[in-house]
């Protein structure tokens, strides 16, 4: 059964080789520049001054790769899906060879197994493959950009479970639904779903974010803004490396942001007055208007805090470990409910 | 060895027919003591019936003492059904070709010829069973 | 001695409709068996079942004394070639034989490449490529060749041109003749089986109308015409089947197991065709509520 799984299943195989063996080239190719270009110009920018000449043209390199590469890791478990799973069983009742393969000294749960396995193991390892090319070139420019939960989907090991998923998902449908593209545009729809559903609805609950309430500082950035419908309202920036926010906002020890009338009062003459449109803090080369802001300011952060609600940058293999499992579980469950339609209730 | 012919319009079951040809060919002497019948697997290969049917007819051919069945071997003929030696059949084809010759040449058509001959056939044997 | 296929109360139900009720077979072993009826009547669902590819809604089945979902070694025993003889189209023909050989323990690749040999049939070539007697032909050996004691074929002829149907029966009564495997074949002509079948089943509207062997039937149905009479006329022993009339004849085919004494007819045996149609107009003019008539002969 291994070697006719094997023999159903080569020309798939050998495309996913192709694919895999195009990416290592592109890889192989590019990949030590990028590594080049950052160990002579970003590793060293600090000690020479300001790094966003070099870190700009580091992100900026192989732009189109950067895209591809991105792309291909999150349209890959959808491949699987489409064409690995849902083909699987829906192709066999379509020619009617079922009436053929199951009547042969193999039981029907024996065959599902065995292709289950086989090409469940396999999308793993190509998925794994991928991710770990791509999150290798990627590295460099992850190094400089510092937000890996922004680039999460596309790293580290989420992507092997999003293909066991698909696949899994893939196969059920086909089994349900018998006609090979209703099952592939099934297996599409519930893969974004899922995709979707535990991007918004679980990702972000899995652990309880820490929030940190930080004194107000002048960093580039610190701000009075004027937002078309919600009035006048003060920002910091936050700069956390590698941590997923939440949320960013400047509050009072009551939980609430500044008014536009305390705004307009504290920084009365940052916003009209001679040295109006002082409304940012570094840089600005006017000393009116920096004296101006450094006085609003110092009304503001008398009374308000930063409020950050976030993920350490230090949890982030905890969320590709638990999503992996979401998604690893959730297979599981579809491939039981395969067995069990296979066996009980398809007849 | 004989090849079998089936006709399944004629209303007669298929091992009659068997039967009957192996009569008929032990009648014409085309087959003589000695010789091997086709076997089960042979007949049916060409003539897609159930092997059964061949196997009831090689059974009847043995109850009726003309075959007997050598295990490992096949069925071979044991028996003769022919009334006469070869030399008077011989002889008798013989007289009827130049019987036939002189018909034809007296200006008789097939038709004719044998019209003659089932009368003669009738009258023969209705005179002759008494 | 094991039936070859014994049913009991079978029946398949599709949402309100039978596929099939209320079947009860007992089928020795060793026969060429016809199975004949309409399109729709329920052979298909039969075969299936016997096959494991479908479960009983009711009563059970069994072959060769075991059931279909008994596990690989049952699926073993029986060699299936399904409707329209489905095979991997992109496979090549040696392809088929080695999945054959790799899901089958006593597959026999000698006589699998022996057949293809004698068949012409060129190993490299795709499934797909082949014409339907061609494919016929290897869905035949593919079910011979894992020696199976029991041959089930779902229309094998069906769609095939009458060389082809002629060579595939004539390769299967050789593979009986050599191996003495039972054979189940089903078809809606009775022309196409009448050469090979020694047991015949009718089967009519998902039931079963008449079973038994060949001679058996053949020996207890009678054509009888006379002058003009009604059926209730008839002694009880003789069962009409079929009867016609005109203002001075009648004609009956009736089936009894005592000799026909009544001089006033005319006896006349019947033929196999005569019998499946008699029984199949029977059964159309039965009532749908009607138990159907049900003859096991030995």
């Amino acid at each position: 059964m291994i070697r006719f799984t094997s023999l159903q299943f080569r020309i798939q195989a050998a495309i996913a080789v192709g694919v895999l063996v195009l990416v290592a080239i592109a890889v192989a190719i590019t990949g030590p520049n990028l590594v080049h270009l950052y160990d002579t110009t970003v590793a060293n920018c600090k000690a020479h001054g300001d790094c966003s000449y070099a870190s700009n043209a580091l992100t900026q390199s192989d732009s189109f790769l950067q895209s591809a590469f991105g792309a291909l890791l999150l349209v890959l478990p959808a491949l699987v899906g489409i064409f690995w799973g849902a083909p699987l069983i829906a192709r066999e009742f379509e020619a009617g060879t079922f009436r053929l393969v199951w009547t042969q000294s193999v039981t029907r749960m024996r065959w599902l197994a065995v292709k289950l396995g086989i090409i469940g193991l396999t999308s793993m390892a190509v998925a794994g493959l991928a991710t770990l090319m791509v999150s290798w070139w990627f590295s460099p420019i992850d190094k400089v950009t510092k937000v890996q939960f922004a680039s999460f989907d596309e790293r580290g090991i989420v992507v092997i479970g999003y293909a066991l998923f698909a696949f899994a998902f893939g196969v059920a449908a086909g089994l349900l639904i018998r006609r090979t593209v209703p099952a592939m545009f099934a297996a599409l729809v519930a893969f974004i779903g899922a995709r979707l559903a535990v991007t918004y609805w679980v990702r972000p609950h899995l652990l309880a974010p820490v929030k940190a309430a930080m004194p107000l500082h002048i960093v580039f950035g610190t701000s009075i803004e004027q937002g078309s419908s919600t009035g006048l309202s003060f920002f910091e920036p936050v700069n956390i490396p590698n941590a997923w926010i939440y949320s960013n906002e400047v509050v009072n020890n009551s939980g609430h942001a500044p008014t536009a009338q305390f705004l307009q009062s504290a920084c009365h003459s940052a916003l009209s007055g001679p040295a109006s449109g002082a409304v940012q803090g570094v840089p600005t080369p006017n000393q009116n208007a920096q004296t101006a802001f450094a006085e609003c300011f110092a009304n503001v952060a008398a009374k308000f805090h930063q409020l950050v609600i976030y993920q350490p940058a230090s949890r982030y293999w905890a969320f590709q470990w638990y999503e992996t499992a979401i998604f690893f579980g959730l297979a599981v469950i579809v491939a039981g409910f395969s067995f069990w339609w296979v066996r009980r209730r398809l007849v | 060895m004989i090849e079998f012919q089936l006709d399944t319009a004629g209303g007669v079951a298929t091992y009659l027919q068997l039967v009957q040809q192996v009569h008929q060919a032990l009648r014409l002497g085309l087959l003589e003591p000695g010789d091997q019948l086709p076997t089960a697997q042979q007949v049916v290969a060409k003539l897609a019936i159930n092997p059964n049917t061949v196997l009831k007819a090689y059974r009847d051919l043995e109850r009726e003492g003309l075959v007997r069945p050598r295990p490992g071997q096949g069925t071979f003929v044991i028996a003769s059904l022919s009334h006469t030696d070869p030399a008077t059949q011989a002889r008798l084809l013989s007289s009827m070709t130049s019987w036939l010759r002189s018909a034809h040449s007296a200006g008789l058509g097939p038709d004719d010829i044998e019209a003659i001959y089932r009368t003669a056939f009738r009258n023969y044997f209705a005179e002759g069973v008494a | 001695m094991t039936a070859a296929l014994e049913t009991s109360g079978l029946g398949k139900q599709y949402g309100q409709k039978w596929a099939l009720h209320d079947c009860t077979l007992a089928i020795p072993e060793g026969k060429v068996v016809g199975l004949v009826g309409p399109n729709g009547a329920g052979k298909s669902t039969l075969l299936n079942l016997a096959v494991g590819l479908l479960a009983p809604t009711s009563g059970t089945i069994e072959v060769l004394g075991g059931r279909p979902s008994d596990g690989p070694s049952q699926l073993g025993r029986i060699g299936f070639v399904a409707q329209d003889t489905p095979t991997y189209e992109g496979m090549s023909v040696a392809k088929h034989l080695r999945m054959g050989a790799w899901l089958n323990p006593h597959w026999d690749s000698k006589l699998a490449e022996r057949r293809i040999k004698q068949l012409g049939l060129d190993p490299r070539q795709k499934a797909g490529s082949l014409s339907g007697g061609q494919r016929a032909q290897l869905a035949l050996v593919l079910a011979l060749a894992k020696k199976p004691e029991i041959l089930i074929l779902d229309e094998p002829v069906a769609s095939l041109d009458p060389l082809a149907r002629r060579e595939f029966l004539q390769t299967l009564m050789e593979v009986v003749a050599e191996h003495g495997v039972s054979v189940v074949l089903s078809s809606h002509l009775i022309a196409d089986l009448e050469r090979v079948c020694d047991y015949l089943v009718v089967l009519v509207a998902s039931h079963v109308q008449l079973s038994g062997d060949v001679s058996a039937l053949l020996a207890s149905h009678y054509h009888l015409s006379g002058p003009r009479r009604d059926r209730s006329t008839l002694p009880a022993n003789q069962e009409v089947i079929e009867e016609s009339h005109t203002d001075k004849q009648s004609v009956f085919m009736v089936r009894t197991d005592n000799p026909i004494i009544d001089p006033a007819w005319i006896v006349k045996p019947v033929t196999l065709d005569d019998l499946v149609l008699g029984y199949m107009r029977q059964a159309r003019e039965a009532e749908p509520h009607r138990r159907p008539d049900l003859g096991v002969l030995r």
